[in-house]
C-alpha cells in the first residue's frame, strides 16, 4: 500500500466545508470528476437536489449517506447511464459522457448484473474482450481464483458481487465507480478488498466507492456524505473526526448533521 | 472498424455460450420444428397436395416464433439484470450489441432452418420447385424479422409474463392473416390490405413462390428483399429503446 488511508488531509480549521490540503482552484483542475449543481429528477420527487463538489484523481473517494440518499443516483449520473441531469457535472474533464470517457470508465452497479447463465471466467473474458484488455490475475484479486469455471448463478451472493467486481476493474479503467463493493461481505474480506482499492489507488486509479455502513469512512481518502439528495459534507475522515470530536462515524455523521 | 468487428463478434459468442450452457433449449429449438413437420406430414398422409402447401411456409413461420422468445427474454434478462446498463458504460456500441445478437441468432436460426429444411425436403418428400438455398435464406431473413419485434417486445415488457404474451398478441394475427389459411385474395378487403402491411405475408408469400415456380424466380427475391426491410425496421425501431440514459 503506497499510502495510508484516512490521514493525508490538514485539519479543518475553517467552517467551509472542503477537503484537503489543495486550493480549491488546484482542485478543480486536477479533478477526475467535478459537479456544479447537480439536480437528477427520478419519477415524481427529486434524488439529486443541487450538489456540488469534485473528485481528486489518484485517491479513493467515499460516498456515504443513508439509504435513498441518492448515492446510486450520482453513481449512475457520473456512469452516464441516469436521465434527466441537470447543472454541470465533468466526468475525465469531459462533459456529458461520450466514447472517449467510457474506456476509462469502470462501473460497478449496485445490483451484481453479470451473467448467470456464464461461468465466472466466461463473464470476465467478455467485458474483457469488449475493452480489449486482458483478464490476468483480477480473479485471484478478488478472492475468486478457485471459482473460476462455476456459472455465475450457483455461486454465493458475496462471490457473485465479486465477479461483479472484478467485471469493473477489467482493463484498469482510470475511473471506478463502485456502487456498494463490500455490502454482505464479511469483515476479512472486506479488508482484503479496501487494500484492493488502495492498491488501485497506488496505481493511479480515482475510485468512487458508496456505502451506507458509515464505519466504512476510515478507508477512505475523501468523504463525500450524502443525505436526501443534499450534499452534508466534503471532507477528509481526520477533518470529520476533528469536527465532531469522535471517532464513532455513525455518532460522527450524526452530529455533522446537528452541526448545520 | 476492427475494434467494433471484435467488439459484435465478442457479444456473439458470449451469446452463443449462453446457449451451449442450456443444451435444453437449443434442442427444441432444433427438434420442435422438426416434430411438427412430421406431424403435418402424418396428418396429411393421404392429401399430398396439402401437405406441399402447408410445408413450406410453416418451415418460415418456426425461426420467428422461436428466435422471437429467445431474442425477447434474452433482452429482458439484459434489461432487468442490469447487465445491459453496465455494456451502457463500456466501449460497446449499441450497433455492436444488436449486431452481436443478431450473429448469433443467425447462425442458429440458419443451423434450425437446415436442419428442418433437409428432414421435410428428404425423408417427408416435400416437393418445392424452387431453390432450396433460398427456401434456408428465407427463413433466416424471417428469424431476422423475430429478432427485431423480439427486441421491440422486450423494451414493452417488465417482465417475462408480459413479454411471452406478445408472442400470441404479435405473430398469431400474422399467422391468420398471411395466406396460410385462407388465400390473402379471397379475405375481405380492409383484412387483405391489413395483410399487405404485415410482413409474415410476404414471407409465405415468398415460400408459396419457392413451392410452385422452378429456379429462384425473381418474386422469391422481391419476398427476401421485403421480409428483410420489415426486419432492419423492427430492429432500427428496437434500437431506440436501448436508451443508455434511463430514468
Ligand atoms: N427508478 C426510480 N424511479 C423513481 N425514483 C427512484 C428510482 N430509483 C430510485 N429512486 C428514488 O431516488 C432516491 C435516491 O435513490 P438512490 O438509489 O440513489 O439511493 P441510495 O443512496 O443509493 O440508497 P441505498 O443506500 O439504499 O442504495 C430515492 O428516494 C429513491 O426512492
Ligand atoms: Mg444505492
Amino acid at each position: 500500500m503506497s499510502r495510508t488511508p484516512g490521514n493525508r488531509g490538514s485539519r479543518a480549521d475553517s467552517r467551509v466545508v472542503t477537503g484537503s490540503e489543495l486550493t480549491p482552484q488546484r482542485r478543480e483542475e486536477t479533478a477526475a470528476v467535478l459537479a456544479r449543481d447537480v439536480r437528477v429528477r427520478r419519477g415524481t420527487a427529486e434524488a439529486l437536489r443541487g450538489v456540488s463538489f469534485s473528485i481528486a484523481a489518484g485517491r479513493i473517494t467515499g460516498l456515504l449517506g443513508p439509504s435513498g440518499g441518492g448515492k446510486s443516483t450520482l453513481m449512475r449520473a457520473i456512469a452516464g447511464v441516469q436521465a434527466k441531469v441537470t447543472g454541470e457535472l465533468r466526468v475525465l474533464g469531459v462533459a456529458g459522457g461520450g466514447a472517449a470517457v467510457r474506456r476509462q470508465l469502470g462501473y460497478r452497479p449496485q445490483a451484481p448484473s453479470v451473467y448467470e447463465d456464464l461461468t465466472v471466467a466466461e463473464n470476465l473474458r467478455y467485458f474483457a474482450a469488449i475493452r480489449a484488455a486482458r483478464i490476468d490475475g483480477l480473479l485471484e484479486r478478488v478472492g475468486l481464483g478457485g471459482q473460476t469455471h462455476q456459472l455465475a448463478r450457483d455461486l454465493s451472493g458475496g462471490q457473485r458481487a465479486r465477479v461483479s467486481l472484478a467485471a469493473a476493474l477489467v482493463g484498469r479503467p482510470r475511473l471506478l465507480l463502485l456502487d456498494e463493493p463490500t455490502v454482505g461481505l464479511d469483515p476479512l474480506l472486506r479488508r482484503e478488498l479496501w487494500q484492493l482499492f488502495a492498491e488501485l489507488a497506488g496505481e493511479g486509479a480515482t475510485l468512487l466507492v458508496s456505502s451506507h455502513v458509515l464505519d466504512e469512512a476510515r478507508h477512505c481518502h475523501d468523504l463525500l456524505l450524502l443525505r436526501e439528495g443534499q450534499l452534508v459534507a466534503q471532507l477528509t475522515p481526520s477533518e470529520l473526526i476533528a469536527r465532531t470530536g469522535t471517532h464513532d462515524m455513525d455518532e460522527a455523521f450524526v452530529r455533522l448533521i446537528e452541526q448545520r | 472498424m476492427r475494434r467494433s468487428a471484435a467488439r459484435t463478434l465478442a457479444t456473439c459468442l458470449r451469446v452463443l455460450t449462453q446457449l451451449r450452457h442450456d443444451p435444453r433449449t437449443v434442442v427444441l429449438m432444433i427438434l420442435v420444428p422438426c416434430m411438427l413437420e412430421t406431424l403435418l406430414r402424418l396428418i396429411y398422409a393421404h392429401h399430398r397436395a396439402s401437405f406441399d402447401q402447408a410445408g413450406a411456409p410453416l418451415l418460415a413461420i418456426f425461426p420467428l416464433t422461436t428466435v422471437f422468445v429467445v431474442t425477447s427474454i434474452a433482452l429482458l434478462r439484459e434489461r432487468i439484470g442490469g447487465t445491459l446498463e453496465r455494456l451502457l458504460t463500456t466501449p460497446l456500441g449499441r450497433l455492436e450489441l444488436l449486431g452481436g445478437y443478431a450473429l448469433a441468432f443467425g447462425l442458429v436460426a440458419t443451423a434450425q432452418a437446415t436442419i428442418a429444411s433437409a428432414l421435410t425436403l428428404g425423408p417427408l418428400g416435400l416437393h418445392v420447385r424452387g431453390s432450396d438455398v433460398v427456401l434456408v435464406v428465407l427463413a433466416v431473413s424471417v428469424a431476422l424479422l423475430g429478432m427485431g419485434l423480439g427486441l421491440l417486445a422486450s423494451a414493452f415488457a417488465r417482465s417475462e409474463f408480459q413479454v411471452v404474451q406478445f408472442l400470441p398478441a404479435t405473430i398469431l394475427p400474422q399467422l391468420l392473416l398471411c395466406g396460410l389459411l385462407v388465400a390473402r385474395q379471397r379475405m375481405p378487403a380492409g383484412l387483405h390490405a391489413l395483410s399487405d402491411v404485415l410482413p409474415l405475408s410476404y414471407a409465405v408469400d415468398g415460400m408459396h413462390h419457392l413451392t410452385l415456380q422452378p429456379g429462384a424466380g425473381g418474386a422469391v427475391w422481391g419476398d427476401v428483399v421485403i421480409v428483410l426491410a420489415f426486419a432492419a425496421g423492427a430492429l432500427v425501431l428496437g434500437a431506440g429503446t436501448l436508451r443508455r440514459r434511463t430514468p
